[in-house]
């Protein structure tokens, strides 16, 4: 295991210095940023220079990335264009966003599972076929209509809540949010489990269990239960990170100032030092997520073992 | 309530603040009163939406309206332009003199503060400038120090500065000081309003990182909390002697990543006062907000430049081209459409918030910019037509929706010439990028351009877009006759004689369609039934000091 899990981290440093070129230079191709710092004008050339200067954009590219990530290895992720440490940047946005994802995915575990061992369980009654039809509404419709229409009535017609969240973004404004954004892999997650509910359910060892006169609660949560979740728990690991990223259309929405506002304002201020650090932590959320799931695998089913 | 001022005010100033306050509601500017009203936890708070300022908050390196807003409530500078006339008044200055137009002689008024209690001094200002116009303080504003002498020094266009302070600045006293320019320029002193010319505490050059963390200014609000990206309370000044002293608690503005969840929470009652009313909500605004909502002019002017440096946009036929696409505008009819008459038709090169004081004429385009499809026609073929065949518009798709009145242009223009490709917009990613089109003169056909006044000042909407290598001269255009006028307006004593000096050099612009002139563009403003006398100043912000909260 432990062996598995080195070798599992060793590989993500290929994949991260991959993905933070990918991004740098992708920044890089957009253009000059400086050019955008003045307003409605051209930036008088000594300060363009000097500015150049400062954010070391007059070296070539790769050295700008080398000096870059030699700075992140010591802590340093630069600094962005309105004077503010990327690092605080970080400090402020991430938690914002990882309790909104972290809402999202409690919403998506305990509703998602339960439809859908309801549903699975139940299969072809009413309950199971008015689930499936409003899971298959949650897919078709896009976030951003999901997350306006929430608005929209929850906050401004029926008054529930507040249409957006404050400054703080403490977990009670962030249900409805959380809700928005974690609709979609909701509904994925009650499909997933549903139909490897039904499929376990018919099995020889619940059929045994069952035989030997164990309780019917019992029966579900740890013998069905624990072989259905395997599908479900690698879809709900890829996606944590997919829904951090993601997190910028609801972000918008409800004004929630975390990782997708920072990542917004930095593609349209072109600040490669936002952009790459943001970007960076993201892909190491998910590395770290797909370990993670592949370490509970073995967990949750003792005949996967991780040499 | 921390009030940073040695011992307590003295009665006979507090007296004088509520006087000039009669009529409004409590004497805000003046403690007791309303029962403590200034401070934490307090009523009177107006909630207002805001953008992340794209640059640290410092006064010389604040160019755009988010920062600018915070800047005008938290600092007074010489002059003040007047919220409603754009004036340029004494603030801070108790005086400003001149004989010959280029020195300049500046007492500042007594017993004003910081509000952290330093007084505001003659140094206050020289420090501050001097700050500002330093290259290696990379002040995105320090051009506003051009025309002091020595800027060339402090400020050369390559190479190292050679001083650190401008030759032109001298203290003589403890509340006056001199400035020699370095050519002459008559109405110098009104360009002191701009934020740019604010004092500086010595807080600001000595814990600069915790100043900007929490900016300490000498206007009628103080910030109490500043979180960076999120939220910024204000809250009224107590020590605060000038006129204009804030009428309530305070305010507190709120970062908006979408301008349209902004208007949501206006229009739910979470928020009391949005100044960027979405496009798409400019339909329902007037029934949403049950009429407080407000549509008036700022100084901002839109137009169409031409690149210069492309040989073929440079010829005599080439100004009777621009002319004729000119008339193919409908500008009535897309001002109408496309912004619900939230720009009006431009008729000069300036801005109706100058007045006709001030340099404003409307008309003085006169035919050129009336839609008239078959002189439009007549003018374009007489010039020997669109040079390259086909007008392409470039514009920037990030900010604003350009590609909306763009293509209006362009179907305008088609409909008129009666050929449907003469004319397409050419969209460019990001702002920075389509700068980078025109600085590096990639562009050969006409570009968005816009150009928001810095003060309002006819000088100021002319000599920036087209003086011979003027800062904002994204073209190049040059003629000698309006490099002359200009010179010869920044040269006269009278404002008066300058200001007509100057609607001629417009007259050379009109002449040769240096740029097609399209819309004023107006300010516009929502708020809540909470507030009211809400304004909007010239600059299309919101008149913070004056709202009055129920």
């Amino acid at each position: 295991m432990g062996r598995y899990v080195t070798r599992r981290l060793l590989q993500m440093i290929p994949v991260f210095v991959g993905t933070t070129l990918l991004i740098f230079l992708m920044v890089h191709v957009m253009g000059d940023p400086v050019a955008g710092l003045c307003g409605e004008r051209q930036c008088d050339p000594a300060t363009e220079a000097r500015l150049r200067q400062e954010f070391g954009l007059d070296q070539p590219v790769w050295r700008q990335y080398l000096t870059y990530m030699g700075n992140v290895f010591s802590g340093d992720f630069g600094t962005a264009f309105n004077g503010q440490r990327v690092i605080d940047l970080m400090a402020t946005a991430f938690p914002v966003t990882l309790r909104l994802t972290l809402v999202a995915v409690v919403l998506e575990i305990v509703i998602g599972i339960t439809l859908g061992v309801v549903t699975g369980l139940r299969r072809g009654r009413p309950v199971d076929t008015s689930v499936l039809l409003l899971t298959l509404m949650a897919v078709s419709v896009p976030i951003f209509v999901t997350g306006l229409l929430a608005q929209l009535l929850l906050g401004v017609e029926w008054r529930l809540v507040p249409p957006a969240v404050s400054a703080a973004a403490p977990l009670d404004e962030l249900i409805v949010p959380g809700l928005v954004l974690a609709s979609v892999s909701l509904a994925y997650v009650t499909r997933l489990t549903r139909t490897s509910v039904a499929e376990n359910a018919r099995a020889d060892y619940v059929r045994t269990a069952v035989a030997k006169g164990l309780p019917r609660h019992r029966v579900i949560t740890r013998h069905l239960l624990r072989n259905s979740l395997i599908p479900v728990v690698t879809f709900i690991g890829t996606d944590v990170g997919a829904l951090m990223g993601g997190a910028i259309v609801t972000e918008r929405i409800f004004n929630i100032h975390g990782v997708g506002f920072q990542l917004y304002q930095g593609i349209l201020r072109q600040n490669t030092q936002t952009v790459v650090g943001f970007v960076t932590v993201l892909v190491i959320v998910f590395l770290l997520a797909n370990l993670l799931v592949d370490v509970v695998y073995a967990v949750l089913d003792p005949r996967i073992r991780h040499a | 309530m921390r009030l940073a001022l040695p011992g307590p005010l003295p009665r006979s100033v507090c007296a004088g603040a509520a006087l000039v306050l009669t009529g409004t509601v409590g004497a805000v500017g003046c403690g007791g009163g309303a029962g403590g009203a200034i401070g934490s936890g307090v009523t009177g708070i107006v909630r207002a939406s805001w953008g992340d300022p794209q640059n640290p908050l410092e006064p010389a390196n604040t160019n755009e309206v988010q920062g600018g807003k915070v800047l005008d409530m938290i600092f007074r500078g010489l002059k003040r332009y007047d919220p409603r006339t754009g004036r340029a008044e004494n603030a801070l200055a108790e005086k400003i003199e001149t004989t010959d137009s280029t020195h300049y002689t500046v007492t500042v008024k007594d017993g004003r503060r910081f509000s952290d209690g330093e007084k505001v001094t003659a140094k206050s200002f020289v420090t501050a400038w001097n700050y500002g116009a330093y290259l290696k303080n990379n002040q995105k504003n320090a051009y506003f120090f051009q025309y002091i002498d020595g800027y060339d020094k402090v400020h050369p266009v390559s190479g190292e500065p050679t001083a650190t302070t401008l030759s032109g600045l001298r203290i003589t006293g403890p509340r006056t000081f001199s400035v020699t320019l370095s050519q002459r320029f008559s109405t110098w002193p009104d360009t002191l309003g701009y934020a740019a010319f604010a004092p500086l505490p010595t807080a600001f050059f000595e814990h600069h990182d915790a100043w900007l963390a929490k900016p300490v200014g000498n206007g009628p609000y103080r910030v109490e909390k500043y979180t960076r990206g999120a939220q910024m309370s204000l809250r009224a000044w107590k020590g605060y002697r000038g006129p204009d002293a804030a009428r309530n608690g305070g305010v507190d503005l709120v970062v908006y990543t979408d301008n349209n969840t902004a208007y949501t929470d206006l229009v739910s009652g979470n928020l009391d006062l949005v100044d960027d009313i979405p496009a798409a909500q400019l339909k329902n605004v007037r029934k949403d907000l049950d009429g407080r909502y407000l549509n008036t002019p700022a100084g901002i002017i839109q137009m169409l430049a031409f690149p210069f440096y492309d040989r073929r946009w440079n010829t005599p036929g080439a100004a009777k081209v621009r002319t004729g696409l000119s008339m193919a505008i409908d500008r009535e009819q897309i001002t109408r459409t496309i912004f619900r008459s939230t720009r009006t038709p431009a008729t000069d090169w300036t801005s109706p918030v100058l007045g006709a004081a001030g340099g404003y004429r409307p008309g003085l385009c006169g035919r050129a910019c009336r839609y008239d499809p078959a002189a439009a026609r007549r003018m374009v073929s007489d010039g020997g037509g669109i040079p390259g065949g086909r007008l392409t518009i470039t514009y920037n798709t990030d900010t604003g929706s350009h590609k909306d009145w763009v293509d209006a242009v362009c179907n305008s223009v088609n409909n008129a010439l009666r050929d449907d490709h003469a004319c397409v917009g050419s969209p460019v990613g990001t702002y920075a990028d389509f700068r980078n089109k025109i600085g590096r003169h990639k562009l050969t056909g006409p570009f968005r351009a816009g150009w928001q006044m810095d003060y309002p000042l006819i000088q100021n909407f002319l000599q920036p877009l087209y003086y011979t290598g003027a800062s904002s001269n994204d073209g190049g255009w040059s003629d000698r006759r309006f490099d002359a006028l200009v010179d010869r307006a920044n040269a006269e004593t009278g404002t008066k004689t300058a200001v007509a000096t100057f609607r001629r050099a417009e007259e050379a612009v009109r002449d040769a369609m240096a740029t097609i002139p399209l819309w004023y563009q107006n300010g516009s403003a929502g708020y809540s039934d909470r507030i009211r006398h809400v304004e909007l100043n010239p600059f299309s912000v919101p008149v913070f000091d004056e709202i009055d909260v129920r």
